[in-house]
């Protein structure tokens, strides 16, 4: 097993799809299949703006198995107020300004679901979130 | 039989000094440098020139066809790239400059900017009719395709699989030469070529068994002798068939302004092509609907193998192709788009990956990783790789060794004669004194 673990801050857009490059390349090199890499780099893009747009901080790390990809998500806060609503499509607490940017269409969450073979996702108001997701 | 390793992109060994500006510049890290030569590694070259550009010795060059090749053939016929028109000023009409070359030895001409036109209609019905992941692709670079056959795997089934102007306007020459009776065999169609790795790609086709061109000569290898022989004519017959839609394909947003999408986006520049298509794989561009990526800047204009510089000539098909909005004019029926289809699926080529097995590519990974993280990282590139990384990627892969690295061969030294001068200071216990 290969771990990769990349710390991303809020608001730190000009960073966003960093983590998700390198992990690419990565699995490149490892010659997993195309539409695997597809799948694990979208999720973990999302995961990136999810953190940079919503969350106070946080980390995400990729566990690489032969033939899969494991992905956590840890933020240190603020969580998530209504889980079944975040995960709904187009559902979206992204700001104004925000979503001025092209960014919060209220896809992040569902995306990353839609990625994963196995996906959960845990939130605690004022501790944080944690998203773990198999991508296999 | 030209073997698949054939690439246009060479070395000229006797020019080369052996420093570091090309492999730093290759988007591929495709040449290392050993010997005290560039060596280009075959099958991660995209053939995009960019050490054509940088190569300060002009130690790299593009091999393509002579000028003497098209005698090999009874019915020699040219087919120049659009932006042959950028090579001379706008006073220099169109109908001048393909008379021209047919007084270069050319039996006729026919436009690549005119084939240009039925690719355009081609990639919209294509468009229409298929449901293709967005955003679709456009094949039409050579270089941009290689790209993506070497670095972006999961991005080929959106590339739109329908012949490049080229190879389209080959396939209209053929049609018309067979309809008229003339043997096939003896009917060679040369490309009149900006670019290098169409060179490749007629030589080694991607998406044919075998290209529908015979040669493919550089516009600056024929450009002296092809403007003494323009100067020369006074009257040139109407050869010109292509409008200014056709046209604008030699230079950025040129095909893309002709695609009835709303969100285009078009992209010159090899490096600038690379970070787009990593934005699309993260799902960034999902919104967009048509991507045009060209790896020369300016577009084809800015070829190697032109002579105009790229920003003289986009202005120059900018005055040639008017002030119009950019619609196609009307054309025959045939050939549709399924006529111009790739005959066979281009597939990622996996060059990148660092075992077949990938059990040991992620033992490789872990031995790589640590490996990198005791070389300096200062990326000077005289072990001959073009960054420590790549280093430590050639050092598992066996093709290179850690004391390849300068500072690695220093400490190793240092060590040893450290480890000398203590030796040096020890006695056999029977010549020892006593302290």
């Amino acid at each position: 097993m290969l771990i990769m673990s990349f710390k991303i801050s809020k608001d730190d857009f000009q960073s966003a799809g960093e983590a998700s490059s390198k992990i690419k390349k990565k699995l490149l090199q490892l010659g997993f299949p195309g539409s695997l890499i597809r799948r694990i780099t979208i999720a973990t893009y999302e995961a990136e703006m999810n953190l940079v747009i919503h969350s106070d901080g946080g980390t995400i790390s990729a566990e690489i198995y032969p033939g899969s990809v494991c992905i956590v998500v840890s933020d240190v806060g603020p969580g998530i107020p209504d889980l079944n609503k975040a995960m709904q499509e187009g559902y979206s607490t992204a700001s104004e300004q925000v979503r001025e940017m092209g960014f919060g269409a209220g896809m992040g969450l569902p995306n990353m679901r839609n990625c994963a073979s196995e996906f959960t996702i845990d939130s605690v108001i004022g501790k944080g979130t944690t998203i773990k997701m198999l991508i296999s | 039989m030209v073997s698949s390793d054939f690439h246009s992109v060479t070395l000229d060994k006797e020019l080369c000094k052996g420093c570091t500006n090309c492999i730093k510049r290759c988007p591929t890290e495709a040449i290392r440098v050993r010997e005290g030569k560039a060596k280009i590694i075959d099958e991660r070259c995209i053939d995009c020139g960019e050490c054509i550009r940088i190569c300060p010795q002009h130690a790299k060059l593009a091999i393509t066809d002579d000028l003497e090749s098209i005698q090999n053939y009874q019915y020699p016929i040219a087919i120049p790239a659009p932006s042959l028109y950028a090579q001379f000023s706008v006073n220099v009409s169109i109908n001048y400059i393909l008379a021209g070359l047919q007084e270069l030895g050319f039996y006729q001409v026919s436009e690549v900017a005119y084939g240009a036109e039925f690719v355009s209609r081609a990639i919209n019905d294509f468009l229409q009719s298929n449901a293709t992941p967005k955003p679709a692709i456009s094949a039409a670079c050579p270089a941009v395709l290689r790209l993506i056959q070497v670095k972006f795997p999961e991005l080929i089934n959106q590339v739109i699989p329908i012949k490049s102007p080229m190879e389209t306007t080959a396939f209209l020459v053929r049609e018309k030469m067979k309809k008229e009776g003339y043997p096939h065999e003896q009917v060679g169609i040369f490309f009149i070529s900006p670019c290098a790795a169409k060179v490749t790609a007629v030589k080694h086709s991607l998406s044919s068994d075998a290209s529908g061109v015979n040669g493919v000569i550089g516009i600056s290898s024929i450009y002296g002798d092809l403007l003494h022989k323009i100067k020369n004519i006074s009257n040139a017959p109407s050869i010109q068939k292509s409008t200014e839609a056709g046209m604008g394909w030699a230079i950025t947003g040129g095909e893309s302004r002709l695609v009835k999408k709303i969100r285009r986006l078009n992209v010159d520049g090899i490096a600038n092509v690379n970070k787009v298509l990593e934005e699309v794989v993260m799902g960034k561009l999902k919104n967009i609907d048509f991507i045009e990526g060209l790896a020369c800047t300016g577009g084809c204009v800015g070829g190697p193998l032109t002579v105009v510089n790229p920003f003289l000539a986009k202005e120059r098909i900018y005055l040639r192709m008017g002030n119009k909005k950019g619609e196609l004019p009307e054309l025959p029926a045939y050939p549709n788009y399924r006529d111009l289809m790739w005959e066979k699926e281009v597939k990622p080529l996996g060059v990148l990956r660092l075992d077949e097995d990938i059990v040991l590519a992620m033992q490789k990974m872990e031995s790589m990783e640590a490996l990198q993280y005791n070389l300096p990282g200062l990326d000077c590139g005289s072990c001959g790789a073009p960054t420590c990384r790549a280093l430590a990627e050639d050092i598992v892969r066996g093709q290179a060794d850690e004391v390849d690295c300068l500072f690695k061969l220093r400490s190793k030294v240092t060590e040893l004669a450290e480890t000398m001068v203590e030796l040096s200071k020890k006695l056999p216990p029977s010549l020892a004194k006593k302290e």
